[in-house]
């Protein structure tokens, strides 16, 4: 879909990011702010500036932990989460590897545990993970004091409705962020 | 029999480009009852209005059309026209064949039938129109002044300097407002009380300015030129022809822990009190929620204490003193009542507004306001000018100020700029950097808005010369850390977060009206915004009046405003009350309301809609002087014409002039005829 | 009190002592809890980083399973899974074009009627009850309670207590005779699902937080999501502390206040030892 950035944004969250004020109170509270060097004012910043290239090969916008922090702060309710969120969405459509490769892999592992199972398995997601970020060796302490506490799930029961589950994630799948907004749009 | 004259103006191009203004012409000269119809480039032009004032006296016109602009444009131009050679100013109405056709048309010959319906319709209501004559009403020569801050004061002055009489109304002990708070005003960091004192004194020794402090507005009724307000003069218990201010009775005062409103609860005062040294009048006050020998009374036991009683030597306390009621005439009432700071804390006076959870909702120690300041800050204030935090009266090394704390904050319920913050942070910064050489000063901003005389120089001193350190972006958090609190902030134009550890921080809170503003504009039938802002007639054009006639506003009560604008804001408002008071009556538009006596049933639904109050009863009597019935009357100085009476009423008893259901239904039969 | 029961994907696996304090507390206040049958994932911050809809359809499935099941309303003790399906039903009630999307998908009708709770407002809503039944008052226990963020943000999806100074935590940890400290970390963010891409993140955030509980005088320090348990307990070994902090749930303090056994509560499941946290405790525990 064409059309610049920011309009993007506004059809997909309902943001008109014009209304930021570029204060910082988002970042100043944003818990990653440390470790970004794209921080929710920027997000808005740069979606206000049509500049999506801005965003990519830069991992700052994958490490959003999802705390609603700059959300709740905002004083013109401008929800930098959710536009950062549709963000994502857009450059991962753009290039379906952006994502730091140790989140892409914990997210796809997740992910399909649940296509698969419907719920997830612990050693599932962790196996999965290990083999997708190849950190074969990370925690690997930790595993039998998981054990003896009895907090590995190994075999997960599979959900009934899975069928209900996979159609789900095929019709998300197949409606990427370009599918879902032109979908939208026809529907008015 | 009619003889209707219509003037078809082409407006150069703006009209004539549009409408074939010689076909209407020639299309109206065939409608019964007109007598002339012609077309010009320029009507309103002096030749234009030649041709109108002698097609009067050729044709000896009856009435007069000119198919025009709009009547907000010229209607004055034409009505003083016709009356200059003889015919009622209100026998001529125009027929906006402008605003109202050719600037919304692009088919010529559409636009030009249009114009033609218009221009008929009102050929027809003009031939119902009757001659009215103004209305005139006596004015009387007095005016109210509701608040006694540095608005209310330079109104009062100037209207008795004027040579009319004043009375000014606040309901603190003392007149002075905020004004008498400030430490130092920008830009001349002058001394606020050493500039206002003087000209509290002068309004406490005016000839012409009756004061009456510590008392509020009760009521209003009446209209322009005639009010009649009831004001309470509350019970001070202190008898003021007795009482020479000599302070016995406050240092005699055994209660001396009370929080001081003056200092902002940051210095304590005593129960019978007078609110700073230069108050004026210099006369105590007794708290009666706090005065032992009252609250002895609330329960029903026998007086107690009564030291300041004993300490005065003129007797002039007295516990018995009730609240009086004093009726004043005034034909003029200014409304400046000034403002109050918004409170970052969990309850809220108005359901829109939001505390700041994320700044401890006001319970963090040392985190003050900018009237807290200044209180600080002041040489007559509780620290006596040293910049000395409350919870340990120490000196702060580091203090904080943050900008736009509530305001421009729609999330909070505030989206306005309070408009006086960025220049007294900047003031605040100096005057720290003054006392405290080692300090460190932080600002937090958004932007700076210094657009005064010498107002950016000021921000600009204050960052160059001053130490100031200024950092753009908001504060996300504030908390208590042991001995200091942690601001926790973003500077946008590095890019980088940043938390800074302060021994004091400042909110420059946002500006709102005072308490009870809302009711008080009910009692005046004047418009407020949902903030309590008192809503003037015409934001560009009529910034000192309001929509009710006879009621002026100035400084703070109608939108966040410094000194130098709310002492112009006084004096045009001032300026206002001369100029109605310069007329021996007062002269009003005649479209008003009239009830027909021999048909009005006396059911008065036209008084419950009327939203100016100008129905009045009158009663009809015999000639043994019984009253056989009681029917409605309007009263053509109150009345604005709005036709909400006309609309209401049942059996068609009340009608505006020059807008009676006869014209109106003229004017549609001749569209859909 | 009934509510249908929403345990997440967590409640089995590593917060398994969440699961089982909640169920053990269940009785003695008289809470009724019927799981949802056949749930499934709610989608947590994988789907909601991944694709918006599926954020929304994930926590929606199981929305209009609760639905059908005759549930009004439904508890989700886990935050995170209560963040989601309470956004879900935000989302759809606010954006219908999103509505549409996620009806289009999922198998059976779904009228978004059910409120989700979570086990904060639930247990402040039976304090009255649990003030009549507590038999082991925790008295003299420093409790520090950490809220985190998806209990409270955003206010408008959420909406039981104020984002920035709640007191639910404190009003049940009250009933059960302990003593909440005043703490500044107490909605600040402890890294959520970075725990395992991004260690050292949740390491530093982590670290900031038990310091100021510490600080503030406290014993324990109570949440009630295993993500932010999780992250304190699991991992704090990695924090460099001067002294080990312990993290239990608010049902399983509640447990104890209610005379329960530590071993029913699950407190041995923790990695940082939960001894201390009652100390004439008859089970000691093992770290």
């Amino acid at each position: 879909m064409s059309g610049r950035l920011k309009e993007r944004i506004r059809a997909m969250t309902g943001v008109n990011v014009a209304r930021c004020y570029q204060c910082g109170k988002c970042s100043a509270g944003c818990p990653m702010a440390a470790e970004t060097t794209i921080r929710p004012h920027d997000v808005m910043r740069f979606v206000m500036q049509d500049r999506l290239d801005r965003f990519l090969g830069d991992d700052s916008i994958w490490l959003c932990v999802g705390c609603e922090t700059c959300t709740q702060r905002c004083p013109n309710e401008c929800d930098p989460a959710k536009v950062t969120d549709a963000v994502r969405e857009i450059v991962a459509g753009l290039q379906p590897d952006a994502a730091p490769r140790p989140l892409r892999a914990f997210h796809e592992a997740f992910l399909r545990q649940i296509e698969k199972h419907g719920r997830l398995g612990e050693m599932g997601l962790i196996m999965g993970y290990k083999f997708r970020s190849g950190r074969l060796f990370s925690d690997v302490g930790a595993a039998p004091g998981m054990m003896s506490r009895g907090k590995l799930a190994f075999l997960p029961k599979n959900v009934k409705g899975l069928d209900e589950i996979r159609r789900i994630f095929a019709a998300c799948r197949d409606s990427g962020p370009e599918a879902q907004d032109a979908a939208s749009n026809a529907g008015h | 029999m009619a003889r209707i004259g219509v003037f078809v103006c082409h407006c150069g191009e703006n009209i004539g480009r549009t409408v074939d203004c010689h076909a209407v012409a020639e299309a109206l000269a065939q409608v019964p009852g007109v007598v002339h119809a012609v077309d010009y480039k320029y009507m309103c032009s002096d030749p234009g209005q030649q041709l109108i004032k002698a097609a009067v006296a050729e044709k000896g016109l009856t009435g007069v059309v000119v198919a025009a602009c709009s009547p907000h444009m010229h209607e004055k131009t034409f009505r003083r026209a016709v009356q200059s050679v003889g015919l009622n100013p209100f026998l001529c109405e125009m027929a906006n064949i402008r605003e109202h056709c050719s600037w919304i048309h692009e088919d010529r010959a559409k636009a030009t039938e249009k114009a033609i319906d218009l221009a008929r319709m009102m050929v027809e209501k003009v031939k119902r129109n009757v001659a009215l004559s103004t209305v005139r009403i006596p004015v009387t020569r007095r005016a109210l002044v509701i608040g006694g801050g540095i608005a209310g004061i330079q109104a009062a002055l100037d209207i008795a300097d004027g040579g009319a009489e004043v009375v000014l109304v606040e309901k603190e002990p003392s007149i002075g407002g905020h004004m008498s708070q400030l430490s130092e005003t920008f830009p001349t960091l002058d001394c606020s009380q050493c500039i206002l004192t003087p000209r509290m004194v002068e309004v406490y020794q005016h000839p012409r300015i009756k004061l009456l402090t510590y008392s509020e507005v009760e009521a209003v009724e009446g209209y322009i030129g005639n009010f009649r307000v009831t004001i309470r003069k509350k019970a001070r218990g202190i008898d003021e022809s007795k009482c020479n201010g000599c302070g016995a009775c406050i240092k005699a005062c055994p209660n001396k822990r009370i929080p001081s409103e003056f200092d902002c609860g940051l210095g304590k005062r005593t129960a019978i009190y007078v609110p700073f040294p230069q108050a004026v009048p210099n006369i105590p006050v007794i708290d009666r929620q706090r005065c032992t020998l009252h609250i002895a009374r609330s329960k029903g036991k026998k007086d107690a204490c009564m030291k300041c009683s004993e300490a005065c030597q003129r007797g002039a306390i007295d516990f018995n003193q009730q609240d009086t009621l004093v009726t004043e005439e005034v034909g003029a009432i200014i409304v400046a009542t000034g403002y109050q700071l918004y409170s970052i804390g969990r309850d809220q006076p108005k359901e829109y507004l939001k505390g700041y959870g994320e700044y401890g909702y006001g319970t963090i120690p040392d985190v003050i306001d900018g009237l807290q300041f200044e209180r600080l800050a002041s040489a007559s204030g509780p620290t006596a000018g040293k910049i000395l935090r409350p919870s340990d009266n120490k000196e702060p090394k580091t203090v904080v100020f943050l900008q736009c704390i509530g305001s421009r904050d729609p999330a909070k319920g505030i989206e306005y700029c309070s408009k006086i913050c960025c220049m007294y942070v900047a003031k605040h910064a100096m005057l720290y950097r003054h006392k405290v050489h080692d300090g460190r000063v932080v600002v937090f901003y958004m932007d700076i808005r210094a657009a005064g005389k010498g107002y950016d120089e000021f921000t600009r001193r204050a960052i160059e010369e001053e130490g100031a350190e200024y950092i753009r972006g908001r504060v996300t958090r504030l908390y208590r850390d042991g001995d200091v609190i942690k601001v926790q902030g973003f500077d946008t134009l590095s890019g980088s977060p940043i938390t800074i550890d302060a021994d004091m921080v400042v909110l420059a809170t946002a500006v709102r009206p005072q308490p009870g503003i809302d009711a008080l504009a009910q009692k005046l039938s004047v418009s407020y915004d949902r903030h309590g802002f008192i809503v003037e007639a015409h934001p560009k054009l009529r910034p000192v009046e309001t929509n009710t006639a006879g009621v002026y506003v100035a400084g703070a009560c109608q939108a966040p405003r410094d000194i130098p604008d709310s002492v112009a804001m006084a004096s045009a408002a001032a300026s206002k009350v001369l100029g109605l008071f310069s007329h021996e009556m007062l002269e009003r538009e005649p479209t008003v309301a009239r009830v027909d006596e021999s048909v009005c049933a006396g059911c008065f639904h036209c008084e419950r809609v009327c939203p100016y109050g100008a129905i009045r009863h009158k009663e009809i009597k015999d000639k043994t002087g019984k009253v056989i019935r009681v029917v409605a009357e309007v009263n053509p100085g109150v009345c604005q014409g709005c036709g909400t009476c006309q609309a209401t009423c049942p059996s068609k008893s009340i009608e505006l002039q020059g807008f009676t259901d006869a014209q109106i239904f003229a004017q549609i039969n001749a569209f859909v005829g | 009190m009934k509510l249908g029961y929403y345990p997440g994907c967590s409640m089995h696996g590593t917060s398994r002592e969440h699961e089982e304090s909640l169920l053990a507390i269940a009785k003695p206040l008289g809470l009724e809890l019927a799981e949802i049958e056949d749930w499934s994932c709610c989608g947590a911050s994988s789907a909601h980083a991944c694709n918006r809809t599926l954020a929304v359809a994930l926590p929606a499935r199981n929305l209009a399973l609760a639905e059908e099941q005759g549930h009004d309303r439904v508890i989700a003790p886990c935050a995170a899974c209560y963040n989601r399906l309470a956004m879900a039903t935000h989302e759809v009630a606010s954006d219908p074009q999103m509505a549409g999307r996620v009806r289009a998908v999922l198998s059976r009708p779904f009228a978004n009627r059910v409120k989700v709770l979570n086990a904060v407002e639930v247990l402040r809503e039976l304090v009255p009850t649990l003030k009549t039944n507590v038999k082991r008052p925790l008295t003299g226990l420093k409790v520090a309670c950490y809220y985190g963020c998806l209990l409270l943000r955003p206010a408008e999806v959420t909406g039981f207590d104020d984002p920035e100074d709640p007191s639910s935590m404190e009003e049940v940890v009250r009933a059960c005779g302990a003593e909440p400290v005043s703490w500044r970390m107490r909605v600040e963010c402890c890294g959520a699902g970075l725990t395992m891409a991004r260690k050292p993140s949740v390491v530093r955030l982590g670290r900031a937080i038990i310091s100021d509980a510490m600080a503030s005088g406290a014993d324990v320090i109570v949440v009630s999501c295993p993500m932010c348990h999780s992250n304190l307990d699991f991992r704090q070994q990695a924090m460099g502390l001067s002294r080990p902090m312990p993290v239990v749930y608010l049902t399983q303090l509640v447990g104890l206040a209610l005379g329960l056994d530590s071993s029913a509560l699950g407190l041995a499941r923790h990695f940082v030892s939960t001894g201390g946290v009652v100390p004439r405790n008859a089970a000691q525990e093992v770290g």
